[in-house]
């Protein structure tokens, strides 16, 4: 119980850490983005944008940065992030994150949970099947499969796949000329563009899954207790997965509990270079176009989701491994 | 982490498996050869791990491919004898004698670029892997001979920004800058990239906390400044080591990453940069080159560190190693 309070206190800890982040990045850096803002778009700024803006950055309303943090905290609070000022002008930024969520959520939510399965998987029969060609060849290969930048494989992919062979989209989420709806034909289109995307993703995640489980499961098997099943005479694959797989998965599953919550902000490149139009693309639109109340209230999702899921994997540790209750 | 690595770390908590670690920013998790015997002095460990280079073939591998950058780096010129950013040429040429990877969309020699775009890269994986190393060996001192309300503090300021998503926030502050060079890069990496392995080495730290000759040290009347060089930071030369090798590695990614979105200095030729124009100039149909050859760049320079990392992993836990040989000398036992 103890470590599930102090859990819960820092997860509140780290959330108000990050709302001040959010409240103070656009202050400290060199040069008033506000003013700036108001600079570039003097005129063409709707008084409602205007009014978005005062709200943010609290600028004109001659307030100290006390009262202004108090009003933001407010605003955050009552989940109003303001509108739009440049890309979408004049929509509510709550709007168009509700938009780009599915997208994300789709895309690298899905790859996510497929590589953790896969990887999990592989580096279980990896584990168990020493002395093959596994062992000699795979761990250098998937150390360096996890420093490929995704954009970069990304890039390869679109070169390979999408302008020499000709055979997969690789802009946007859909074709433009489709209607959105739930036809078989939009559908279809919608898992073609997503392919290139995901293989992307799952090229440069998997070989941490498999690295993980492949290096916690050789030191479980180590362990006198599967040397006792052996001796009992059970079959290999009830060792392998009953023995020692369920004890050397922790690590995975934690991780897995917390990859969860960067599925959100954890692909802007990879949207970027796919102009898949999730959170992380939306982020950049929101960066280059100075949009700082879409951006502040971007980078702010990105943060609460990972926050709630290493809350959930912290949680799930003290489930699952009952030396973490103890300890501490 | 991508983050990750972030992209980028990632479930990468590795062998220890720490329950916090974000996925994103954790690929591989460096420090074997822990010095756990406590008191190994340092230059013991250093050599230890020469050794291990040498011995390893992966950790070799990873080496040589260091060493040729590092050369490439430093003398730039010998090797490539066009200047990068001259606009002389015809543009988009193919592979030629004279331009072995063709030229660039603005009639730049894409192979000067290459090699003179690697100075950059290094410096930022050295100043970030050195920078963040320091900053991660302030806390585990801290932590083991300080303690109490500063080892309390740093901790906290320690894990909560391991779990604030790096790649994003180096966005954001990236976009602020505008056009952020060798040095800013280096500093924002460093300001925000430390904590990962700050939490390593806070751990190993607080294991020596109580042992005895640290309080022997102490009974001594060993100065504070004593104690702490001589006594504790020895003992942690390897995750030292580790910590350099992943925080290089991590500045690799990040700032190539952001060099690509278009937020680093522009006039900095680096591979980040050069992808960044490629993909602006749709080098798709015109120059695949342009695109491929800065991306393999990164990845055996990120290679390199990731190498050397895994190899002390191996050594420190010696059951990670292939067995094949170890297999065949069991089955010629068992043939007897």
């Amino acid at each position: 119980m103890r470590y599930v309070l102090r859990r819960l206190g820092f997860f509140v800890l780290t959330l108000w850490v990050a709302l001040t982040l959010n409240f103070l990045l656009p202050r400290m850096m060199p040069g008033n983005p506000a003013l700036a803002v108001i600079g570039t778009y003097k005129g063409g700024v709707s008084p409602q944008a205007l009014k978005a803006l005062e709200a943010q950055f609290g600028f004109t309303t001659h307030q100290g940065l006390i009262s202004q943090y108090v009003s933001y905290l407010g605003n955050v609070a009552r989940l109003n992030f303001g509108i739009s000022l440049t890309t979408q002008p004049g929509t509510s930024v709550a709007h168009i994150v509700l938009d780009a969520i599915p997208w994300t959520l789709g895309l690298v939510g899905i790859t996510t949970i497929l590589a953790f399965i896969l990887g999990t998987l592989i580096g279980i029969i990896g584990a168990w099947r020493r002395g093959g060609l596994f062992d000699s060849i795979m761990p250098p290969i998937l150390v360096i499969m996890t420093v490929i930048p995704f954009f970069w494989l990304g890039l390869i992919l679109i070169l390979v796949f999408g302008v020499k062979l000709k055979l997969l989209p690789y802009f946007f989420t859909y074709t433009y000329t489709l209607t959105p709806g739930f036809t078989p034909a939009f559908i279809g289109n919608v898992l073609e563009h997503a392919i290139l995307p995901a293989f992307t993703l799952l090229i440069t995640t998997i070989g941490t899954w498999i690295l993980t489980m492949r290096n916690t499961m050789i030191t479980t098997l180590a362990e006198d207790y599967v040397r006792m099943a052996r001796a009992k005479g059970l079959p290999g694959w009830r060792i392998m997965l009953d023995y020692a797989a369920r004890n050397a998965i922790l690590p995975n599953l934690t991780g897995f509990a917390m990859s969860l919550g960067f599925i959100v902000g954890g692909a802007v490149l990879i949207e970027e270079v796919f102009n898949y139009q999730g959170v992380g693309w939306l982020l950049l639109q929101a960066v280059f176009n100075d949009d700082y109340p879409l951006e502040q209230a971007l980078f702010l999702l990105i943060t609460v989701a990972v926050l709630v899921a290493i809350l959930i994997s912290d949680l799930l540790t003290a489930i699952l491994d009952p030396r973490t209750r103890g300890a501490s | 982490m991508a983050m990750l690595q972030a992209p980028e770390e990632p479930g990468g908590a590795g062998v220890t498996g720490e329950p916090g670690l974000p996925p994103a920013i954790a690929p591989i998790t460096a420090g074997g050869l822990l010095a756990s015997g406590g008191g190994i002095s340092g230059a013991r460990s250093l050599r230890r791990m020469a050794r291990a280079i040498t011995s390893n073939r992966k950790a070799s591998a990873g080496a040589l491919l260091l060493l040729l950058f590092i050369v490439i780096a430093a003398i730039p010129g010998v090797i490539a004898h066009d200047n990068p950013n001259a606009e002389v040429y015809p543009k988009l040429l193919g592979p030629s004698s004279s331009h072995w990877l063709g030229t660039t969309a603005l009639g730049q020699d894409m192979f000067s670029q290459v090699i003179y775009g690697t100075r950059p890269v290094l410096l930022i994986a050295f100043g970030v892997g050195l920078g963040a190393t320091i900053i991660a060996m302030l806390v585990g001192v801290a932590a083991a001979y300080l303690g109490g309300v500063y080892d309390g503090v740093l901790n906290v300021i320690t894990d909560v920004l391991l779990v604030i998503p790096l790649l994003p926030l180096l966005i954001i502050i990236g976009s602020y800058l505008k056009g952020a060079g060798t040095a800013v890069m280096i500093i924002v990496i460093t300001a925000t990239g430390w904590s990962y392995t700050a939490r390593q080495l806070r751990a190993q730290a607080l294991s020596l906390r109580s042992r005895d000759y640290l309080e022997a040290a102490r009974v001594r009347g060993e100065r504070r400044l004593y104690i702490i060089v001589v006594e504790i930071i020895p003992t942690m030369t390897s995750l030292l080591v580790a910590s350099f090798l992943t925080n290089a590695l991590y500045a690799v990614l990040f700032s190539s990453s952001l060099q690509f979105l278009g937020l680093g200095d522009p006039n900095v030729t680096s591979w980040g940069t050069m992808l960044y124009w490629a993909e602006q100039a749709e080098a798709f149909q015109v120059a695949p080159l342009w695109i491929i050859v800065p991306g393999l760049c990164i990845v055996a320079l990120g290679a390199a560190f990731a190498l050397i990392n895994y190899a002390f992993d191996e050594i420190g836990n010696p059951a990670l190693r292939p067995v094949r040989s170890m297999r065949r000398s069991a089955r010629v036992q068992r043939s007897r």
